[in-house]
């Protein structure tokens, strides 16, 4: 910040708008790098004003991200200081067995959930934003599973899927089926965790449903005029606009998924069995820090995941330079 | 809660108006609309409604059914005796009112601070035009990607060190400084009050810190309602932040709580009484999304989301 501006009047309305100091050489209240008392004034109301936000990322964001980086070279119980070991966390992180299930179980998760997800959240919007009078009742119904915790869906999945009473095997009978118990089997443990994510997908309908307000209604109009089909004007003009919520959609749908967590701890108490189906990554790595007291273990894992969802999401939003669309602004 | 229930300042939202029948049987431009057009759309609607119902009302009627109904298969539809002492016994098992009140504490000043502390660092980003500020805004955004493992242990391990595991504080503290979704919504809200109305304001002399009370905040009042909406949602369904946190019996919350409960009596687990339980978590939060629906769907889709 340079010190030679001269003290000029408090910026007011008139001051501010200098449309002819880019024709002037030099004046010097107008210099790109200095700044006048009433921008310096600005200046430090805004950071005032945001303040609590710059705490909040050097406590919760800098520091702990530094700190596991520096503890993932140790090894480290929690109790005693931690003592380097160079690599060695890593070389095991990339060796251990578990880890490469747990990576698989997780990789399984995004692969489905994600994709899948965001055709029920798109489609959810769509619904939502229907012209008919009662669709105040269904936002409100799509969106009332999302307030359900994720313990107590568990509970409620434990319940449906029980191979003796549950719903799930009285609907597979009418259709000839026989009986499966879903949770004790280590891929349809996935596949029922996976189901079970779909009903929270109103959040995400949300975001949608706010992206499709924003399209001019006068472009449907006009596609309506010159005989565009109800399919051609979704994938001509409401998926391109729609394009940079899909991608706010889909990074939060990827993140989300490398943290599954809290429904498998629940539907497999906490084991992760049968057969290690529901171990996800980050169960497991819960289960090094708090059950096996491995910190430094734990915090090399977290780092890995750390670098694959930063990988992620720069591939996914590197790809999307070519496929989202900011050309139309709201109308 | 009760500054909530402010009537919104229809002249900055516009739009929303009674509508009647007669509007919703017209397109935008302005055609009629006949009765069958939207027939489709309401039949896959209301199977929709349906399947997503479905949990919810599963969690009633198991929480209403005897041991032995629940036991039985086929499932039956509807209890045959309603059995209301499912709730009585859900309460008693456990130090329910303990948890209830546990949880009630962490998010209520949750929803409190961050409210406030949302609303002022949006403000700053979208009200007060200073140098800078919309470059700091993308690493504001930047930081929604940050997967929240990598600060899971060093978290922990600082609550550990200032003594504080196993009270409420570690849940409730870091609302207290802002989070990057909300701060990013109410911006987005913000952003639509008109600039010249808040420099006229400047220009008579009000503060900043009166033109975002006076002005702002009844301003952004529905998105306010789905900050708070969510905060409450996320605070009261946490579960790995009270089971990293809180280990002691006293201060668990119902999240925790019920997962306990479930896992010490593994062997025979009283599902009924579990769905009761579980009933009386979500309640609350089902009152209060049904009393704010209008407003909290409203702060989403208005402000817009580009």
């Amino acid at each position: 910040m340079s010190v030679t501006d001269t003290v000029g009047p408090p910026a007011g309305p008139a001051s501010a708008s200098g449309a002819l100091g880019s024709a002037a050489p030099a004046p010097p209240a107008r210099r790109k790098r200095g700044m006048n008392a009433g921008q310096r004034r600005k200046l430090r109301t805004g950071l005032l004003f945001i303040s609590p936000w710059i705490i909040g990322v050097v406590i919760f964001i800098i520091y702990p991200v530094a700190y596991s980086i520096a503890l993932s070279f140790t090894r480290y119980s929690g109790m005693e200081a931690p003592t380097w070991v160079g690599v060695q966390n890593y070389v095991t992180a990339f060796t251990d067995p578990m880890v490469g299930k747990a990576a698989s179980n997780t990789i399984f998760y995004a692969i489905i959930a994600v994709p899948l997800g965001l055709i029920i959240a798109l489609a959810l919007a769509i619904a939502m934003n229907q012209n008919v009078r009662e669709v105040a009742w269904y936002r409100t119904i799509f969106y009332a599973p999302s307030l359900i915790p994720a313990f107590a869906m568990s509970f409620i999945f434990i319940v449906f899927l029980n191979p003796q009473f549950g719903v799930f095997n009285q609907v597979l009978k009418i259709f000839g089926g026989a009986n499966v118990n879903l949770l004790g089997d280590p891929t349809g443990v996935k596949i029922a965790i996976i189901l079970m994510a779909q009903l929270g997908a109103g959040n995400a309908a949300l975001i949608f449903l706010a992206g499709l307000r924003n399209i001019p209604k006068t472009i449907y109009e006009a596609a309506r005029v010159d005989g565009a089909s109800p399919l051609r004007q979704f994938f001509s003009i409401t998926f391109p606009l729609l394009s940079p919520v899909l991608l706010f959609n889909l990074i939060t749908g990827i993140s989300g998924s490398l943290q599954v967590f809290t429904e498998a701890f629940i539907v497999t108490n906490g084991t992760g069995d049968p057969d290690a189906g529901a171990l996800f990554y980050m169960m497991y790595l819960y289960k090094n820090a708090f059950g096996f007291a491995e910190l430094g273990y734990a915090s090399a894992l977290a780092v890995i995941l750390f670098l694959v969802g930063l990988a992620l999401a720069l591939l996914v939003y590197w790809l999307s330079r070519r496929f989202v669309n900011y050309d139309v602004e709201a109308g | 809660m009760s500054t909530m229930i402010q009537t919104p300042p229809e002249n900055i939202v516009p739009g929303r108006k009674k509508a009647n029948a007669e509007q919703y049987n017209r397109r935008a431009d302005g055609t009629k609309r006949s009765w069958h057009s939207t027939l489709i759309a309401r039949i896959v609607m209301i199977i929709l409604s349906i399947l997503f119902l479905m949990p919810l009302y599963w969690m009633i009627v198991s929480a209403l059914k005897s041991d032995q109904e629940l036991a039985k298969f086929p499932p039956t539809l509807f209890p045959h005796n309603v059995e209301f002492g499912n709730f009585v016994k859900a309460v008693t098992a456990m130090p329910f009112l303990q948890f209830f009140a546990n949880s009630a504490i962490i998010t209520i000043s949750v929803v409190l601070l961050s409210v406030i502390s949302n609303f002022i660092i949006a403000y700053g980003f979208a009200c007060i035009d200073w140098p800078g500020r919309d470059k700091l805004f993308y690493v504001v955004i930047a930081t929604l990607f940050l997967p929240f493992p990598v600060t899971l242990i060093p978290m922990f391990d600082m609550w550990a060190r200032l003594g504080l595991v196993n009270t409420l504080f570690p849940l409730i503290l870091p609302a207290m400084f802002g989070s990057a979704f909300y701060v990013f919504l109410l911006r987005q809200f913000l952003k639509q009050i008109p600039q010249p109305m808040l420099d006229a304001a400047r220009v008579d002399g009000a503060s900043e810190w009166t033109i975002l009370w006076r002005i702002a905040f009844p301003t952004a009042m529905p998105a306010l309602t789905t900050v708070a909406i969510f905060s409450a949602v996320g605070s009261w369904n946490d579960f790995m932040g009270p089971l990293i946190y809180l280990q002691d019996q006293k201060v668990q919350t119902l999240s925790i709580g019920l997962q306990t409960f479930r896992s010490v009596n593994a062997q025979d687990v009283s599902f009924n009484q579990l769905m009761a339980a579980s009933f009386l978590v979500i309640l609350p939060l089902l009152l209060l999304f049904f009393i704010f629906q209008r407003y909290f769907i409203r702060g989403i889709t208005i402000g817009g989301f580009k």
